[in-house]
């Protein structure tokens, strides 16, 4: 079938010189059709998160009815022509206890960490996309990717430990190169030549590995679990290039996007927050459709949007605009939530219209979006919405508005571990704390 | 909704007016009248440096700027990758302190390799590699261990701020000899090694390494390398150079002697001037004009170009003031001295310019110091409009080391329902807040001083009305009242908490120490010779890095005979 199987490419490298390549696990690959793994398994379930600021205004956006074909509010109209491939959940909450409630911030930790930051910037644990990333993200060229359409670095939500923030890709062209540049694997490229550069260089790693050694007999505890996170870096490389030493096997629905002719646009217009958002899931689509990695993380933000022609962005609008008592919300805030709405649909669209196997890519996914408030006006922690999107593989439904009576956004979080086949009894801490999956979404 | 809180249990509840207060009081500092500060300070100036609270070891992640620094003084300014690292938390107002807590994960890892193979590449390109590689192969397209040896036994020493171990030497040798062989090629192979320098957390991360300090016996000091590089950083913002790994490796730098000639050689030098860059784009916050964007609808004239170049002016100012010119610390708040760029001028209202030029604004200008340039005024607006509220809490922040309490979270808005039609000028909308007992607190703080600056629009565009009303920029900066914001730019100059911001954070900056209560008496011996040296900011540098506090450790030395690195756990490999 192909001119290389992964044993010859290894006998032949380097003209046949004693080299000790490890094998990359089979299981990584998947069968040339694009619709089970290599060795006949199903396709693997990928996780993905989605982020919107400034929550939601209740009498725009909670449906009336419950369960499937539920009614969608303005702030959800967007929504309407993906309804079937997501579902609702609203009336959480983030539940603080003794912590005080840290605007824009206390939120987002909770429902991502599981438990209430004491102080502005301080996170108190990695996130659940990091925890799912260690357990299914290992095989992959990346254990996952993080972007926002923020156009900051600063804007992540994914944080390998309260120190380690997941930098945001920002840049169109740089998360283009990184993905697809010159050292992207074609798997359906007809030929395949192992790069002898890419062997000495892995083996170089080695002497890396043993500098961190030596650092770490003269540092501190902490600074050793730094150093530590240093040398599981560099295993990941190590791995990285065995897989750039490896015919991957095809994989049919994967092609590589054409170049990218220009950057994305700097600014904090709505219409430039949409346009990265668009540029950067297309690209995060195709790197999931060639399983670069299986873990991803995606952030609208909109936090500082802008709306050409209005004075406020809308953070400050939430605090500045008038109630309108007819309405029930702020008209202008309730705008720029029904545009994050309007990207969210995008998401998920992009990953159910793209074929995989005899399904969509987002049947195999199992995606995740929340945001930092209930009511941001108000900064509330309560009466919180989220979504999930995706099959995953078949375990969870969708179409379906569910009610979360008040619990804990943790409860999602958790589903998304336990889907994702983390064998946790529970997560989350004080009243955060459970073991309670949102069963009515579970097929 | 159940988070919803109204005003008058917030007011029984919330003591918000007096924790800002209390941050006010506890930052602000003494201030007497001149006669008696000067008093004070002779007094000071007169003993010696306190007993030193010496500073912590820290093993510090370097910054993209350091990096980027370093690969030019080792490989050549032309050497510059397209590179930015990830963001590292603040701490205590400063970037640098996060540095030293900073984890690096995968995707860092993958991103100092990348960038190390494009280091590598440039380095042993034809037309560069003369510049490092001042020996030739035997045969260019086979290993030539002594050839290598020479070039990394230069490049590890730079790029790990101290000299390669023998058997280090050898096993990089061994990787550029193998890879050159396997290559086809000396220059490819040696590139495979230097890329293993480059991605090393030896270069990467700054380790500090103890020694029990034989002047003072019980304790601990940096050893030489590590005070080379501690020093080199916190003045060029780079690794130390030749000269400076030299002085380590003879033991001058750590006599006292020895120690002042090297730092007035490193003050003298014109790299000093990086080193002071770096400091103010930190303490200014300038990571923030990287992705600062205004509503071309509102500001047409405000582009990312503007903004980088609003940053270059400042900086440009920063260093022509305080180095070049050896000016008051103080006056970069009045001076009417900045430069200009084309972009700029547009902004300024001023005559298009031909690149940069220096450029003197006139008396009658409403344009003073630093507070009046387009990147303090932009950077702290909102995209659509000016902010006196952020304005404000930046001045209180950034030079006066006062933090301004967060907003209470449940606060119901409600009652400050909106900018009614008849308030046309900032000052009339924030008003609202003052009116209101729980956001009076701490908007008493920062509005005042913010809006002596509403003469700029949030572009930083002067302007003597909004919506038809005259501007009114009067105000009070802790007692001390102005009409405008030249004012405002003098009263700051007297401010006796923007001199103690500037050492305090001069101080965190150079140690990688967040100060504390047992610095008080190295900051109030450091105030004093600061305002001895007329507020110079290289003599305040030059203080600070021949301090013994600079070079010595909390922590008491080990039993005789004992050896000991950086934080003293044992080897666990």
């Amino acid at each position: 079938m192909y001119d290389f199987n992964r044993r010859r490419v290894l006998r032949g490298m380097l003209g046949g010189g004693a080299v000790t390549v490890g094998l990359p696990l089979l299981n990584a690959y998947l069968n040339g059709n694009g619709d089970a793994m290599a060795d006949g398994r199903p396709m693997p379930v990928r996780f993905g998160t989605w982020y919107w600021a400034l929550g939601i205004a209740k009498a725009a956006f909670v449906p009336n009815k419950f369960g499937a074909g539920y009614d969608m509010k303005p702030e959800m109209e967007a929504l309407k022509p993906v309804q079937q491939h997501f579902n609702v959940l609203t009336n959480y909450t983030a539940f603080r206890d003794n912590a005080p409630n840290l605007c824009h911030f206390s939120g987002w930790v909770i429902s991502r960490t599981g438990t209430a930051p004491m102080t502005g910037g301080n996170i108190p644990g990695e996130t659940v996309d990091v925890t799912i990333a260690n357990q299914i993200g290992r095989t992959t060229r990346y254990k996952m990717l993080t972007a926002s359409a923020d156009g900051n670095a600063r804007d992540t939500f994914s944080y390998d430990n309260p120190t380690t923030p997941n930098a945001s890709e920002v840049s169109g062209l740089k998360f283009y190169s990184r993905l697809f540049g010159p050292d992207f694997q074609d798997p359906n490229a007809p030929t395949f030549t192992p790069s002898p550069k890419v062997m000495v260089r892995k083996s170089a790693i080695s002497g890396v590995l043993d500098d961190v050694k030596d650092l770490e007999k003269s540092v501190g505890a902490d600074d050793k679990a730094r150093l530590d996170q240093y040398f599981t870096g560099l295993r990941h490389l190590e791995k990285q290039f065995d897989q750039q030493l490896t015919k991957p096997e095809p994989i049919a629905a994967c092609k590589k996007p054409g170049n990218l002719k220009e950057d994305t646009k700097v600014g904090s217009d709505v219409t430039i927050i949409a346009s990265r958002h668009k540029i950067i899931t297309d690209l995060m689509v195709m790197a999931v459709a060639c399983d670069q990695t299986r873990v991803f993380n995606m952030s609208y933000g909109g936090n500082s949007a802008t709306k050409a022609g209005f004075e406020k962005p809308s953070h400050t609008a939430t605090h500045e605009e008038p109630w309108d008592t007819a309405l029930d919300y702020q008209p202008t805030c309730s705008w720029f939530t029904r545009r994050a709405m309007e990207n969210w649909a995008y998401y998920v669209k992009s990953f159910a219209e793209f074929k995989e196997g005899a399904g969509s890519l987002l049947d195999n996914c199992f995606i995740m979006a929340n945001s930092d408030h209930g009511l941001a006006r108000i900064h509330a922690l309560d009466g919180m919405a989220l979504f999930t999107a995706g099959r995953a593989g078949g375990k969870v439904k969708s179409g379906l508005h569910i009610d979360g009576g008040a619990t804990a956004t943790t409860r999602l979080g958790y589903t998304a571990m336990r889907i994702m086949g983390l064998d946790v009894p529970s997560w989350g801490t004080k009243s955060n704390l459970t073991s309670k999956e949102i069963g009515e979404i579970l097929a | 909704m159940s988070s919803k809180v109204r005003f008058s249990s917030l007011l029984r509840g919330s003591a918000i007016g007096l924790v800002a207060a209390f941050a006010l009081a506890s930052c602000s500092g003494p201030a007497g009248s001149d006669g008696a500060k000067t008093a004070a300070a002779k007094q000071v100036a007169a003993v010696a440096e306190p007993a030193s609270s010496g500073a912590e070891p820290r093993l510090r992640l370097i910054t993209r700027d350091q990096y980027l620094n370093t690969l030019a003084y080792v490989f050549g300014a032309d050497v510059r990758p397209d590179v930015e690292f990830a963001p590292v938390e603040r701490v205590d107002g400063l970037l640098r302190l996060g540095t030293s807590r900073a984890g690096v994960n995968d995707t860092q890892l993958e991103l100092y390799q990348k960038t190390a193979q494009f280091v590598a590449a440039q380095v042993i390109e034809p037309t560069r590699r003369n510049f490092v590689i001042t020996c030739k192969p035997a045969n260019e397209k086979a290993a030539d261990a002594a050839c290598a040896s020479q070039v990394l036994n230069r490049v590890g020493r730079l790029m790990f701020r101290r000299p390669l171990e023998k058997d280090k030497l050898a096993e990089l040798v061994s990787h550029a000899n193998s890879s050159a062989d396997k290559l086809g090629d000396f220059y490819a192979g040696l590139a495979v090694a230097i890329e293993e320098v480059l991605m090393s957390p030896k270069a990467m991360l700054i380790a500090e390494t103890a020694e029990p300090d034989p002047k003072n016996p019980g304790h601990m000091r940096l050893d030489g390398y590590s005070l080379a590089s501690r020093l080199s950083y916190f003045l060029w913002d780079a690794a130390p150079d030749e000269a400076l790994l030299k002085a380590a490796e003879t033991g001058e730098i750590q006599t006292e002697k020895g120690r002042a000639k090297i730092v007035d050689m490193m003050i003298a030098s014109p790299r000093l001037k990086d080193g002071l860059r770096a400091f103010f784009d930190d303490m200014y916050d300038f990571e923030k004009m990287t992705t600062l964007a205004k509503d071309a609808l509102v500001y047409p004239a405000f582009t990312g170009l503007t903004a980088e170049d609003a940053r270059e002016q400042t900086l440009r100012t920063v260093v022509d003031h305080l180095i070049t010119k050896k000016g008051d610390y103080r006056d970069l708040y009045t001076t009417r001295t900045t430069f200009l760029s084309p972009p700029l001028a547009a902004l300024y209202q001023l005559p298009t310019t031909k690149g940069w030029i220096e450029y003197q604004f006139p008396d009658s200008s409403p344009r003073a110091g630093v507070l009046t340039h387009i990147s303090f005024l932009a950077s702290h607006s909102h995209p659509g409009r000016s902010s006196p509220t952020l304005r404000g809490k930046a001045l209180r922040e950034l030079l006066l080391c006062q933090p301004v309490p967060r907003p209470p979270a449940n606060v119901d808005f409600s009652a400050l329902e909106n900018p009614k039609s008849e308030h046309k000028t900032q000052r009339d909308r924030v008003n609202f807040h003052l009116e209101n007992p729980v956001c009076a607190g701490c908007h008493r703080i920062t509005d005042p001083i913010g809006l002596a600056m509403e003469n700029f629009d949030g572009s930083g565009r002067y302007r003597t009305s909004e919506r038809g009303a005259t501007i009114d920029a009067s105000g009070n900066l802790d007692g001390k009242q102005y009409t405008n914001v030249v004012g405002l730019a003098a009263a700051l100059h007297d401010h006796p908490s923007l001199t103690s911001c500037l050492v305090k954070r001069v101080y965190a900056y150079g140690t990688g120490s967040q100060t504390t209560n047992d610095d008080a008496e190295m900051l109030k011996f450091l105030n004093a010779r600061f305002e001895q040296a007329g507020y110079r900011v290289p003599d305040l540098l030059r203080t600070v890095a021949l301090s013994k506090s600079f070079s010595e450790f909390k922590e008491a030395a080990p039993a005789a005979g004992e050896a000991k690195t950086a934080s003293a756990v044992p080897a666990t490999h």
